[in-house]
């Protein structure tokens, strides 16, 4: 029953359905994810050992890790701080007494021969996310639960053709496997809600979001069903509406995970049309051939044998606790982004835009104090946030500062500049030509506003090319060619809205 | 002449403190007696020059005045507590010559304050077992002997019958579900199981993480107290261990137990239990009433379900614990076509029959659509049994019960009936399953010349009103007798 007031309160933001047509009518996608985020920690979930990538194979290996006879595991603090912390994060339930869980199964790369996860009790009971569409529109995803789980080491098959050798630095890392409802209903869905809570997580520092080194990865569920049948599952909680799913495990991009999503629903459509039925299984994509495989079916599936831990307690949080790392938390995406709306006046669209990276957002409320606010996101968001990207840095290292950005802006707004020598003055910022304003006076790019000098330049035009100032009284917007005429001859330092004044004047526009 | 492998844990050290022997002398008298007993199969690895060294380096510190509370004492230990760089093998193929690089918690206890090690001590393989039968290295053969050779009980056998022999002044040895108890039963010997908690388990080979439990095995109450307070001990390595003070146990020992109320659980009187255990018991209960205590029937209602949950909880937990034994990283490998079969051959030619018995009814009843029938459900017999337990206690400060249900039985007697030898363990298991303190002390012999022990069961960390009441059963009981030496 809880279950379901949940789902009856989240549909006032429901998700979109895209259909697919079929050759036997149309179909819709109910996709549910579980993401495992690495723990930003510097030691492993259950031992001392450091955690970080690069280091030699089986050298960030304890006693523990490696499962030698008379081991025992011990909880790290950090960890679960921060899987608390991500829990508050995500308008959570944290559950003051959970516990952790064996799950058995047999893999050279899983030294105990079980990994220590949360199966019955997590740690973090329902949340929700708040997701973005290119749209600007939004949708909420619900959050199932997030536990703590240790990760496997790596298993090496390329090292020698007839052995496999195995890394075991990563194994009893901490991961946190967040899991969704199925409550998003397309390929693009997916990849927004990932990325929000990549952004979420970054914000929050309990984890570094980097999906290429595999640190942030994702196992998607899909299925399909007759249009309808999400929304009378949102209505009863009832899975009986939806489609038998098949689990794609380990996909680590945005795009594979998108591509993964469309290859499988396709699939299955096809299946379903040829009068076939879905088994439930666990499949792999191959991102060479864009496709998904089958790994293992139901029948094949490993029986856990999940149990207590005996060697561990209950894992019991001390309400004051929990309370201090809420009152630690940084202002959340959302937040910052309401308040980027209300403070400066942005619209949603730009305030979307700049709380995607926390250090994007820092970058410009520092840069736009006191300035046009509009003005100051485009310079960051458009200009600077290209040339960060093409260079592949950040705007935590930027080479250009909030405070050089602020005095550009300012010299526009001032008047000095036009934007279109900012351009310029931009350029000459980032070959590293020193501050805008010495910029400015040592190129001589002052902008022209002296009505004067400007007279003069435009007298003699009008003189010089009377046939086409005649012609302006039929055809106003020919203006246009004297205004370019004019910054030309000013070498694009005039001020455009004193040349257009002074040009109509001239000219008999009034 | 004081023959040095005669004398008593304390008396040996106040030996060593009045300067009476040295350590040295006491720890190749030990040597000798070790070798001399091989036919008994106690020690599986007898590590003469390290003990003679470490008896050396004892005489050094003594000589400085900076001996500890064990300091020179020649002990024994279970091959089931891994020593660094001595071979480890819980009495198991599978872990072939491993030598660990660390030291058990226990034992690095016992050699901070001075031990010295004897060698690595035979067990049931894995510690599952209740004759020493199931090790790799064959039975330990029980020091008391009639017609035919008898177990000394297990898992513990080696560490009892060591004792008993007067191999070692004292031993380690675990309690998974009456491992220490019982062998120091059938052998005349006083052994302790702690409180859940109270020793640390980090470097314990595991067999049933949430029952295993380390204790002193020791030819009187006040040896088991003074090894106890050095083995035990908070220990952050381990999430389980009780971060509790430890007090010098053997303070306890000749306390007057006068108006200690006592209780006698009722459903312990088992259909056919040998009068002759009926009969100890009744004199462990005068013994008590006569140095002042007050005799209380208690109920534990649900005694009869404590050996089927165990046997379910036990195995469950083994089934994880033993899957590390993989012939990947350490141990026994035979490869196989492919990785399946390496594992299938590795863990076939490994483990022992009773092990893999164990394996597979851990693994079954931990499969999905039998765990709620079983594991669940043997959970929640084990939260009764606590209960029981805690209502028993808030009437009486100890229960007294027989420790097993027969004197020692022959070798060989039970090895095809897995059921009747786990019937040696129903008065046991039912303080592992609670995580209650028990010991095992002599009452007296029974009329084949056997010993047989009395159990004294506790509150949680009580362990020293056990003292106190082992102390005083055995004034009583006076229990002087030896087996004859016929190795």
């Amino acid at each position: 029953m809880r279950g379901a007031r949940r789902y009856l309160h989240s549909m006032s933001e429901t998700t979109n359905t895209k259909l697919i047509r079929g050759r036997t009518g149309d179909w819709e996608i109910v996709l549910g994810l579980e993401v495992h985020a690495q723990v930003a920690s510097n030691a492993k979930l259950f031992s001392g050992a450091a955690v970080g990538a690069g280091a030699e194979p089986n050298s960030q290996v304890s006693l523990v890790d490696a499962a030698m006879p008379g081991m025992l595991p011990v909880i790290n603090r950090r960890c679960v701080e921060q899987a608390v912390r991500t829990g508050l994060g995500l308008k959570a339930q944290i559950n003051l007494k959970s516990r952790f869980d064996r799950k058995n199964y047999f893999y050279p790369d899983l030294p105990q021969g079980y990994q220590i996860s949360q199966f019955k009790d997590p740690v973090v009971g329902e949340g929700e996310v708040i997701v973005e569409r290119d749209d600007g529109s939004t949708f909420v995803v619900g959050i199932e639960r997030l536990h703590l789980e240790q990760d496997a080491g790596k298993s090496l098959h390329d090292q020698d053709p007839n052995a496999t050798y195995v890394d075991l630095n990563r194994a009893g890392t901490a991961l946190m496997e967040i899991v969704s409802k199925p409550h998003m209903r397309s390929s693009e869905e997916a990849a927004a809600y990932v990325k929000k809570l990549r952004t979420i997580l970054i914000y929050l520092g309990t984890c570094d979001g980097d999906m290429e080194k595999g640190n942030l990865r994702a196992d998607v569920n899909v299925s399909v069903c007759r249009p309808g049948g999400h929304d009378r599952f949102r209505e009863t909680g009832s899975f009986s509406h939806l489609g038998t799913r098949c689990e794609i495990k380990n996909v680590n991009s945005f795009r594979y995970i998108q591509q993964a999503i469309e290859y499988e629903a396709r699939r299955q459509i096809e299946i379903l049309e040829d009068g076939g039925s879905i088994n439930q299984e666990t499949r792999l994509f191959d991102p060479g051939k864009g496709e998904t495989r089958s790994m293992r079916s139901k029948e094949e599936a490993h029986d856990y044998r999940y149990f207590p831990d005996p060697d561990l307690l209950p894992l019991e949080l001390d309400p004051a606790w929990v309370k201090a790392i809420e009152d630690s938390l940084p202002e959340l995406p959302d937040a910052k982004k309401a308040r980027l709306q209300s403070q400066y006046g942005l619209s949603a669209y730009d305030a979307g835009v700049l709380i995607i990276e926390q250090d994007k957002a820092d970058f410009y409320e520092l840069a736009a104090r006191g300035r046009d606010a509009k003005l100051t996101s485009n310079w960051v968001t458009n200009e600077l946030a290209a040339k960060l990207s093409a260079s592949h840095q950040d705007f935590a290292d930027s080479p250009i500062g909030p405070g050089a950005i602020a005095e550009l802006v300012t010299l526009i707004e001032q008047g000095v500049i036009s934007s279109k020598i900012a351009k310029d003055v931009f350029e000459r910022m980032w070959a590293g030509e020193g501050a805008p304003g010495d910029i400015v006076e040592k190129q001589g790019l002052t902008q022209m506003s002296d009505t004067g000098e400007l007279e003069a330049i435009i007298d003699k035009l009008i003189a010089e090319n009377p046939g086409q100032a005649a012609a302006v009284k039929d055809k106003p917007q020919a203006i246009g060619w004297f205004v370019g005429q004019v910054m030309k001859a000013t070498g694009g330092k005039g001020n455009p809205g004193v040349v257009n004044g002074l040009l109509r004047g001239k000219l008999g526009l009034g | 002449m004081t023959v040095l492998t005669d004398l008593t844990l304390k008396a040996a050290l106040d030996g060593l403190a009045s300067k009476s022997f040295s350590a040295e002398e006491l720890t190749r008298a030990h040597v000798a007696a070790v070798e001399a007993a091989r036919p008994l199969n106690a020690f599986i690895l007898e590590t003469p020059d390290k003990a003679v060294d470490m008896a050396k380096a004892s005489d050094a510190r003594r000589a400085r005045g900076e001996a500890g509370r064990l300091d020179g004492a020649p002990l024994g230990i279970k091959d089931l507590f891994c020593t660094e760089g001595v071979r480890t093998t819980a009495c198991s193929k599978i872990l072939g010559d491993f030598k660990p690089t660390y030291e058990s918690t226990v034992t690095a206890n016992l050699w901070r304050d001075g031990a010295v090690m004897l060698g690595k001590l035979n067990l049931d393989e894995f510690a599952m077992g209740s004759s020493n039968e199931t090790s790799a290295f064959g039975p330990v053969v029980n020091p008391w002997k009639i017609d035919r050779e008898l177990t000394p009980g297990g898992s513990s056998g080696g560490s009892a019958a060591a004792v008993a022999a007067g191999l070692c002044l004292g031993a380690t040895a675990t309690d998974t579900g009456g491992s220490i108890r019982q062998p120091a039963s059938f052998t005349g010997t006083v052994g302790i199981k702690p409180t859940y908690g109270r020793c640390s388990r980090w470097g314990i080979v595991a067999f049933a993480s949430s029952l295993d439990q380390a204790g002193p095995i020791a030819r009187t109450v006040e040896d088991a107290a003074i090894l106890m307070t050095s083995m035990a001990g908070h220990d952050v390595k381990d999430s389980t261990s009780l971060d509790v003070e430890v007090p010098d146990f053997s303070q306890f020992v000749g306390k007057s137990v006068k108006g200690l109320r006592i209780g006698i659980p009722k459903q312990y009187r088992v259909d056919g239990m040998p009068a002759e255990i009926e009969k100890l018991w009744e004199q462990g209960i005068a013994w008590l009433k006569e140095a002042g205590c007050e005799i209380v029937e208690v109920s534990l209602p649900h005694t009869k379900y404590a050996l089927p949950a165990y046997y379910i909880i036990a195995p469950a937990e083994a089934s994880s614990n033993l899957a590390r034994y993989d012939g990947m990283r350490y141990g026994l490998r035979v490869e196989g076509a492919n990785l399946t079969e390496t594992y299938e051959n590795s863990r076939a030619a490994g483990f022992g029959e009773e092990v893999k018995r164990r394996i597979l009814i851990g693994t079954y009843v931990l499969s999905a659509g039998y765990y709620d029938a079983y594991y669940l459900k043997a959970l929640k017999v084990r939260r009764r049994i606590a209960d029981d337990f805690d209502q028993a206690f808030g009437k009486v400060d100890a229960l007294l019960t027989p420790t097993a249900p027969s004197a020692a039985f022959g070798l060989g007697e039970n090895a095809d009936d897995p059921l009747a030898m786990y019937l040696n363990d129903i008065f046991t298991v039912t303080v592992n399953l609670a995580g209650l303190p028990g010991m095992s002390l002599p009452g007296g012999l029974d009329a084949q010349g056997l010993p047989l022990g009395l159990q004294l069961i506790g509150r949680p960390l009580d362990e020293g009103t056990l003292f106190s009441l082992g102390g005083a059963i055995e004034k009583a009981a006076d229990f002087q007798a030896k087996p004859a030496k016929w190795w």
